[in-house]
């Protein structure tokens, strides 16, 4: 491979599982056939990682204390983002799902892992995972469950399969007792989870 | 668009050979249009480096637990909600 005889250690893929290796030649074929350029290849992993579920938790935060905000988010969610300055991704649909006493909605891309990454950071691996993506459409309630979310019969369950270009974010419900919180602390309560649908924000404990 | 939100829709049960964004298992069964989303580029040609155009309308559509897994232990149902691009619904059967 190498034609100099430098006598560090080479850099290999040895320890990398499969995936990584199919993505590491998928890379190489990409660079080589001249579809993509290394720096935008890193230009596109940077802005994954700079992406965090932060920018959701604002959104819905924003929701809980501005009904007139709420109104616009449930409407057109791309231009909810806009107007608080975050970047709402190449998505050009993007939904707000609110979950209410009576209905519950939590989301999955049973085809792959499309998931509304520019609001939320890249997804968690149970998300890519097969049993989630199978499990979640034909026995929500039981994955739940393991998540440790018991949603009862009086309530309406939606499992949202994204399959194409839209990109949705559940809207969890205000916990009780957050009366006095500013939209900021309220914005900590909101986890990547809640805005999945698999979970439900709790109130800070007293102190 | 040729589906209103609340209409009834089958999903073609047909086989395709190659990339698509039509779930198996909601082939051949009855659906409801709660969205009419927008017109995308069709995935089935994009995914072979064609432009997908004409682009082609996207629909949310809903469906019972029991009409996807008949088969399923009684309980509580839910109903899943998925977007499917409009050359895949066929009228209610």
């Amino acid at each position: 491979m190498s034609e100099h005889d430098h006598d560090h250690t080479p850099i290999t893929n040895a320890e990398e599982p499969a995936a990584a290796a199919r993505a590491g030649a998928l890379e190489q074929l990409l660079v080589e056939k001249g579809v993509l350029r290394p720096e935008e290849i890193r230009a596109g992993i940077d802005w994954l990682v700079s992406r965090t579920p932060a920018d959701g938790a604002r959104l819905v935060a924003r929701a809980w204390v501005d009904p007139e905000f709420k109104r616009r988010l449930l409407a057109d969610a791309r231009s909810a983002a806009l107007e608080l300055g975050l970047d709402p991704g190449p998505s050009p649909v993007v939904v707000a799902l609110e979950n209410a006493e009576t209905v519950h909605h939590m989301v999955v891309c049973t085809l792959c892992s499309c998931y509304p990454r520019a609001l939320l950071g890249p997804p968690p691996a149970w998300y890519n995972s097969l049993p989630y993506r199978s499990r979640a459409v034909s026995d929500p309630r039981g994955v739940l469950a393991e998540f440790g979310l018991e949603i009862g019969d009086d309530v309406q369950l939606r499992v949202l399969d994204s399959t194409a270009d839209i990109r949705y974010l559940v809207i969890p419900r205000r916990p009780p007792g957050t009366e006095e919180l500013s939209e900021d602390q309220l914005a900590a309560l909101v986890t990547r989870d809640c805005m999945i649908g698999v979970a439900q924000p709790a109130a800070p404990a007293l102190a | 668009m040729r589906y209103r939100v609340g209409e009834p829709v089958t999903v073609a049960a047909r086989a395709h050979g190659g990339h698509h964004r039509t779930p198996s298992y909601i082939k051949g069964k009855p659906g409801r249009i709660e969205r009419v989303h927008a017109s995308f580029r069709n995935p089935e040609a994009r995914a072979y480096g064609e432009d997908g155009l004409p682009e082609m309308p996207l629909y949310l559509v809903s469906f019972a637990r029991s009409d996807l897994w008949p088969d399923a232990s009684a309980g509580r149902g839910h109903r899943v909600y998925v977007d499917v691009f409009e050359h895949w619904l066929e009228e209610a059967k």
